[in-house]
């Protein structure tokens, strides 16, 4: 059962990235791909009605994971306590540039928002991969299972590790791109005009960080976290979560390279352009799931005293809760499907520059 | 530790009390949207149309505030309060997780509808749209009262060989009798707020001579819904969760009402400041054996006072919460009052042009605020010293490894950041109020457009 929630957690925060991650990307492109007034509301017009929704999913795995191993919710959250409150901040910070930006129309008031809106996007999208490579390294857990963790101590992965060391700090900057490229296909699927344009530029520019971001974290990754080369070579079947990440990553390039190939009607474009978004979707869906693979059965791995580590058996709540949880979660998330289908395609189609001023 | 302790609760107090200021508007906006909807939907009135149009421009601002505050509250249950997380997270996060999957997605999903789809929904998705806003809404209300009422009624739970809480009844927890009467009471404040709220606005338009048939409809809404949200608040809600608070936690009653001796016929204190040192309440102004009363329907009941109870168990902050309670009620009073000789005078057809009736209605405007947050300290800082009532401390409940000094700057953190949130949202909502309803600049022509 314990195993059942950690893969449902899991899936839960693979399609916050998945979703999030788009418009996350799109705050960290944002300055370079939207430069009028217009073209900025133009960006912002494609996330304004989702990203609300999207953000939910956080709120949403975070609660499942407080249910469902409600000792790894206390120690996690109190131990990586500073750069989450920092996350925080940077939540706070970017949900109002996205609602108050078009609020008053002035010189001043958009452009600052529109620069809040990148850089919290962009600080976001670092700490998360660094939370993420927090995880995999693993913390100093005490024998009651809780740690406390400063921003950074000396960027080593010596006895006393902080939030941020070359490695964690590895993870972050291949969060960026990675999150940039998503956000920049993001764009072309839902932009025309000069937006599209640049938002092509950028993809491909990208692209070149991601793929050697890639191969670096995953050489260190089986470095420094054991557990995932022993998991994979305990069970072989798990090649395919890395397999997908790279298949991804080639399609990625190899959609956005049909594109650009000259004389595309149209319509092969707009289909190219879907499929590189997908590609991009496969790519971080890949990646997670390599790392869930990986880590099982630890939640938070132990560095010192491995006999420390939390693992999905002894953080579980009772298996009571975790099974009534099972039954409404099953019916909510079916409820969840049903809103999501609709909105999109409620928000279907590409957004123009300038036309449309409804909203956002 | 003792130190660290104390930041933490004010790190609390200070994030839910500055988030509350929002959903409380949320929530009964929400309902007062639907009518306004309703009512251009019944009425084929355009007027209604942009009187819904007006307050859900100032709904979106509110929401988004909300919305950014309320995600910093779950994550401190874990930041903050580990211990405490580790021991329930098992009972209150399925309440938690569930606001999250049934409401959350449910609002996001439809406000983004509500706000930005009218052209494209026509006017009965539009409805349906506003609908589901509300009802999400009301539902997350429900799903975090239950949290609450967990905290201060524990039901359905049975403890484990390591003394972690475990879930053992989930009906319980969901239906928990203290949660019902407590979202009721907390519900008609929010719908309170809401009414004092479209009232100052409507008022404040009629006094400035501006948007006339707009301030005469929201006076007309706010005033009617408000009369009977007053009294549903006084009783039966208030009442029921009153005699819960005799039933379950009487220590809290006691110190609530400065009722420092166990007495017959125990009056109910108007006036007067407690001395805990001295055990007396000072200067008292008192209604003889109504407390007994309103505590077990009989006046000759006896109420146990503070000394009935080891000191250990009282609330550690008594005169903050006879204050709260005393704030609460005292404005709770005066709100009815004040809704039903609106409503007198607007069924006579003399609110309109009262102007001195309109002024009050006006400066109303921040107490409802101060009145639900004044329940709301009543109904946490009376459940102390317990974080979960008879079950933890709230000394047991914190984050073992957090320090004083990263509570601090986080804390110092959050008051700089919500400083800047509370001015631009005035901004933002006052520049919507001077805009006024008809459709003026460029951007609110644009979303009238398809009219």
């Amino acid at each position: 059962m314990e195993t059942v929630w950690y893969c449902l957690i899991a899936a839960m925060i693979a399609v916050y990235v998945l979703l999030d991650g788009f418009d996350l990307g799109a705050g960290i492109v944002h300055l370079v791909v939207a430069k009028s007034d217009a073209e900025r509301r133009q960006v912002l017009r494609t996330i304004g009605s989702v990203w609300d929704g999207n953000e939910v999913w956080l709120l949403a795995a975070g609660g499942t994971l407080y249910f469902a191993f409600p000792a790894l919710y206390a120690s996690g959250f109190s131990g990586f306590y500073l750069p989450l409150m920092i996350v925080l901040w940077l939540l706070v910070f970017r949900g109002i540039s996205i609602e108050f930006r078009n609020h008053v129309e002035s010189p001043v008031w958009a452009p600052l928002w529109d620069a809040v809106f990148c850089f919290s996007s962009l600080l976001l999208a670092v700490f998360y991969g660094a939370a993420l490579g927090n995880v995999v390294r693993g913390v100093p857990l005490d024998a009651r299972g809780y740690f406390f963790e400063a921003l950074w101590t000396d960027f080593r992965l010596g006895p006393e590790t902080g939030i941020l060391d070359w490695y964690t700090i590895l993870v972050g900057l291949a969060a960026f791109f990675a999150l940039a490229q998503h956000g920049a296909l993001w764009l072309l699927v839902k932009t025309a005009g000069a937006v599209e344009e640049r938002a092509r530029r950028v993809a491909r520019v990208v692209w070149w960080g991601v793929a050697a971001l890639t191969v670096l974290v995953t050489w260190f990754t089986f470095r420094v976290q054991p557990q995932v080369p022993a998991n994979l070579s305990g069970h072989r079947w798990g090649y395919v979560f890395p397999l997908l990440a790279l298949a991804g990553l080639l399609a990625v390039r190899w959609f956005l390279e049909r594109q650009s190939a000259a004389q595309n009607t149209a319509q092969t474009v707009a289909k190219n352009e879907g499929k590189a978004f997908l590609a991009s979707c496969a790519y971080l869906l890949g990646m997670l799931a390599s790392v869930v693979f990986g880590l099982y059965p630890y939640v938070l791995p132990a560095r010192g005293n491995p006999a420390y580590a939390l693992t999905v058996h002894n953080a579980k709540a009772s298996d009571y809760g975790l099974r009534i949880g099972l039954v409404w979660w099953t019916i909510g998330m079916a409820l969840v499907t049903a809103y999501f289908v609709f909105l999109y395609r409620h928000f279907a189609g590409k957004v123009v520059a300038g036309t449309d001023r409804e909203g956002y | 530790m003792d130190d660290a302790l104390a930041i933490h609760r004010l790190h609390f107090a200070f994030t839910v009390t500055f988030h509350y200021l929002f959903p409380q508007l949320t929530m009964g906006l929400a309902l007062l949207l639907v009518i306004f909807k309703t009512l251009a939907l019944r009425t084929e009135d355009e007027h209604y149309n942009r009187a819904t149009r007006f307050w859900a421009r100032i709904f979106g601002i509110n929401f988004a505030l909300g919305v950014v505050t309320g995600i910093p509250l779950e994550f401190q249950f874990g930041t903050n309060w580990a211990e405490f997380s580790r021991a329930a997270g098992g009972v209150i996060g399925q309440t938690l997780a569930m606001e999250g999957v049934f409401s959350f997605f449910l609002e996001s999903s439809f406000l983004g509808l509500f706000l930005f789809g009218e052209k494209r929904l026509g006017p009965r998705w539009h409805w349906f749209a506003g609908f589901m806003v509300f009802l999400g809404s009301w539902i997350s209300g429900y799903l975090i009262v239950a949290t609450d009422a967990w905290m201060q009624h524990p039901v359905g739970y049975t403890l484990g060989p390591r003394g972690e809480i475990l879930l053992a009844d989930f009906w319980a927890l969901l239906l928990n009798p203290w949660a019902l009467w407590q979202y009721a009471h907390n519900m008609t404040g929010a719908v309170i707020t809401a009414c004092f709220v479209v009232a100052a606005v409507g008022a404040f338009y009629l006094l400035s001579g501006r948007y006339e048939p707009y301030g005469q409809t929201f006076l007309r809404v706010a005033v009617t819904v408000g009369a009977v949200a007053t009294i549903l608040q006084l009783f039966p809600t208030g009442d029921a969760q009153g005699q819960m608070v005799a039933r379950h936690q009487p220590v809290t009653l006691a110190a609530m009402e400065g009722l420092f001796e166990t007495q017959r016929g125990a009056p109910l204190v108007i006036l007067g400041q407690p001395d805990v040192a001295k055990r007396r309440l000072d200067n008292p102004l008192v209604v003889p054996r109504v407390l007994s009363f309103l505590s077990y329907r009989r006046w000759a009941a006896e109420v146990q006072g503070l000394d009935h109870f080891p000191e250990q168990d009282w609330p550690d902050k008594i005169p903050l919460l006879y204050y709260s309670y005393h704030v609460m009620v005292g404005l709770g009073t005066m709100f009815i009052a004040v809704m039903l000789t609106a409503a007198v005078l607007l069924w006579r057809r003399k609110l309109y042009a009262f102007r001195p009736m309109l002024w009050v209605l006006m400066l109303c405007l921040p107490l409802p605020y101060i009145a639900n947050t004044a329940g709301w300290i009543t109904a946490e800082v009376g459940r102390q010293p317990w974080l979960i009532h008879r079950l933890l401390r709230t000394q047991s409940g914190v984050s073992p490894l957090v320090s004083a000094g990263n509570a601090w700057f986080t804390l110092i953190g959050f008051m700089g950041l919500y400083m800047v949130l509370g001015i631009l949202f005035l901004f933002l909502v006052y520049r919507e109020i001077e805009l006024g309803p008809e459709p003026l600049t460029a951007a609110h022509a644009a979303m009238d457009a398809h009219d």
